[in-house]
């Protein structure tokens, strides 16, 4: 069931590809075959795989139950709010939440999370800002 | 011969104080990286090329840095599949065969320095291989035009899955997801937008960076938060090493085993389609049918060992020749290192070796190198690298995302790319989850701008005419092994996968009587 899914989604994803292709606007100066030609080819060869899913699907892969892809959702979305929070708190303090979010959903007690958060960041701190002159994210405190 | 004085300058290259440190450093990260569960070869460049990018480390350095992390990794990549039978990647996946019964009778050590050995050995004949062969093909790529590019590109993507390959369709639609991504952005010809829905941050199109980190590091994450419970519990217990330094009389009994797989790897790795994986199946099986007398393979016998782990290295060298003379990858594996190329802004083919060519002799001559420091590091300080096992992925695994974003962050500066990222993270997850192989999708976004390029120069030459793409018996012989390369694995894929998958399943007693 899954594989006919992904199929659909394919097919759709294809046949979005091909109309956001089909509105390119053409230059003047543009060459023999312009800039549509191999998006269009490359939605045939992604449309004709994902009929092949629909029909011929694989055995269901194991998914995770609920909690688990709770879980997978929670850490990206972490993930995301670290991506807008770092030019904000800056680098170290991002992190250090960051991190032990993450430590503590594979299985850290709290503690140990927060001890391996501060770790985390202070060890990338020193290694690629301080020893390598990396550019990191600078916070109001300046790391 | 002009081969040696080529290879001489790449040494005066490569054996600059600067160089070397680079080379010893990338062993020793490489093969720590390697050993750390969850991250193998391609994982751990992946993390590594932006760093070295935003370092600002000129193109040879950063090769030199790069290829020793990778060739450290598969050295590194063997700890994990004897001492714990959990194979690092692919090919890695025969050693475990006679590595773990090894370790298992307390010969862990011995196990560890013979495959570090017939790495050397393997890795060591590929790469002078490599040096003879790749000039040779150099010639031939002189001789194509845009319309045998195209052709190769087409069969680089109808090949990549391999002769195991499980669903060639996944693969296909994994290619052409790839070359979606590549495809974003300015197109260069005309000016144009192209699928950028308006948003000012694609205009440059999606760094193949993002998608590489994303893909590779972070689904790795989403992976391990997937099944942590079950990956704690591995690492209780303790391993007995045993004594670390091979027998002389081990060495000679394992040579001619190495010689055979060494050769066999090699082609295996040269030829598109096969890649490592097979080399060291080709290698196994072989060596299994021709020395095996007295049905010690699969319980620990030490050329058990070396066979897979000399045709694994000496693949991976062939795999080179195909990536740095024509500039197209034969194996998952070497895309990730025409990642760290693309990446210096260095564009590997013909011309590499003949406008750069203190890169390529300056490369090859950093892989002899890397190879004797390996042999060094690894004998005496296997100790160190088995300690790097008994790190919890707990704590393993935020380190690693967050090096990634530090990567990220360090190329681009921009939030966006982040997300991005992210994104793709999730992304690698569920292609993962249903089968859907990685490396096609990462080879597109690399290799898409070239193939489109390669297209429409073809056609713009031909003034429209799409008979030239098949104009040419070179492209006709290109076309014909792609259509094969791609075929060929629907029907004799099933039965070549069960034999390999088989070692592995069955319990080690019933294997003997294949």
């Amino acid at each position: 069931m899954s594989d006919r899914i992904f199929g659909a989604i394919g097919l759709a994803i294809a046949l979005i590809y091909v109309w956001q292709a089909s509105t390119i606007e053409e230059s003047f100066m543009s060459d023999v075959i312009g800039p549509k030609l191999f998006p269009y080819l490359i939605a045939t060869v992604m449309g004709l795989a994902s009929l092949f899913f629909m029909l011929r699907p694989d055995e269901e892969p194991v998914w995770p139950g609920f909690g688990k892809l709770f879980e997978i959702i929670m850490a990206a979305v972490v993930m995301l709010f670290y991506a807008q929070l770092l030019p904000v708190l800056g680098f170290v303090i991002s992190t250090i939440f960051a991190t032990a979010y993450l430590s503590w959903r594979l299985g850290s007690t709290p503690i140990m999370s927060l001890v391996s958060g501060v770790l985390t960041a202070f060890g990338i701190y020193t290694v690629f800002r301080l020893i390598l002159g990396l550019s990191l994210a600078r916070g109001p405190l300046g790391f | 011969m002009d081969v040696f004085a080529s290879l001489s300058d790449g040494f005066l290259i490569a054996l600059s104080w600067e160089n070397l440190m680079f080379a010893l450093l990338g062993c020793f990260l490489g093969t720590i990286m390697g050993a750390l569960p969850g991250l193998g070869p391609s994982n751990g460049v992946a993390i590594l090329i932006p760093l070295a990018f935003t370092l600002g480390l000129a193109p040879t350095p950063a090769l030199i840095l790069l290829t020793s992390v990778y060739y450290g990794a598969m050295y590194g990549g063997r700890v994990s599949s004897i001492l714990l039978n959990i194979p690092g990647d692919e090919p890695a996946l025969m050693t475990c065969l006679d590595g773990y019964p090894m370790a298992q009778a307390g010969r862990a050590g011995e196990a560890l320095a013979i495959s570090g050995i017939a790495s050397f050995v393997g890795a060591f004949i590929a790469t002078w291989g490599l040096v003879f062969l790749a000039p040779q093909l150099v010639k031939v790529a002189l001789l194509f035009g845009p319309a045998e590019y195209f052709a190769l590109f087409t069969l680089a993507f109808a090949t990549l899955g391999g002769l195991s390959s499980k669903n060639q369709a996944k693969s296909a639609f994994a290619a052409a997801l790839g070359l979606a991504f590549a495809t974003v952005g300015m197109d260069d010809q005309t000016g144009v937008a192209r699928f950028t829905f308006g948003e000012v941050h694609l205009f440059d199109g999606i760094d193949f960076l993002v998608v590489i980190v994303g893909m590779f590091a972070l689904s790795e994450v989403f992976i391990f938060l997937e099944h942590h419970k079950a990956s704690d519990l591995k690492h209780v217990e303790p391993i007995k090493i045993g004594r670390i330094t091979p027998s002389w009389a081990m060495i000679k009994y394992c040579t001619p085993t190495m010689l055979r797989a060494t050769g066999l790897g090699f082609i295996a790795g040269v030829l598109p389609g096969a890649g490592a994986s097979l080399g060291s199946f080709i290698a196994y099986s072989m060596e299994k049918r021709l020395v095996d007398k007295k049905g010690t393979f699969g319980k620990g016998d030490p050329r058990g060992v070396a066979a897979p782990e000399a045709g694994n290295n000496a693949a991976a060298g062939g795999a080179l020749v195909p990536m740095l003379a024509l500039g197209v990858p034969g194996s998952g594996t070497t895309a990730v290192l025409l990642a760290v190329l693309l990446a210096m802004n260095i564009t590997p083919g013909p011309l590499l070796f003949t406008q750069n060519p203190d890169v390529v002799w300056g490369l090859i001559a950093a892989l002899f190198i890397g190879n004797v420091m390996l042999l060094i590091l690894n004998i005496p300080m296997v100790g160190l690298f088995t300690r790097v096992l008994l790190i919890p992925p707990r704590v393993l695994m935020p380190i690693v995302a967050m090096i990634s974003f530090v990567g990220i962050y360090g190329v681009s500066g921009s939030t966006f790319d982040l997300m991005v990222m992210v994104i793709f993270g999730v992304l690698g997850w569920a292609l993962r989850k249903l089968d859907v192989p990685l490396v096609p999708v990462v080879l597109g976004t690399l290799l898409g701008y070239a193939m489109e390029v390669n297209l429409r120069r073809a056609l713009t030459i031909s003034d429209g005419d799409y008979g030239v793409l098949v104009g040419s018996p070179l492209a006709i012989g290109l076309w014909t092994v792609a259509i094969l390369g791609f075929v060929f694995p629907i029907v004799f894929g099933p039965m070549l996968r069960a034999r390999m998958h088989a070692g592995r399943a069955t319990d080690p007693k019933d294997l003997t009587d294949e």
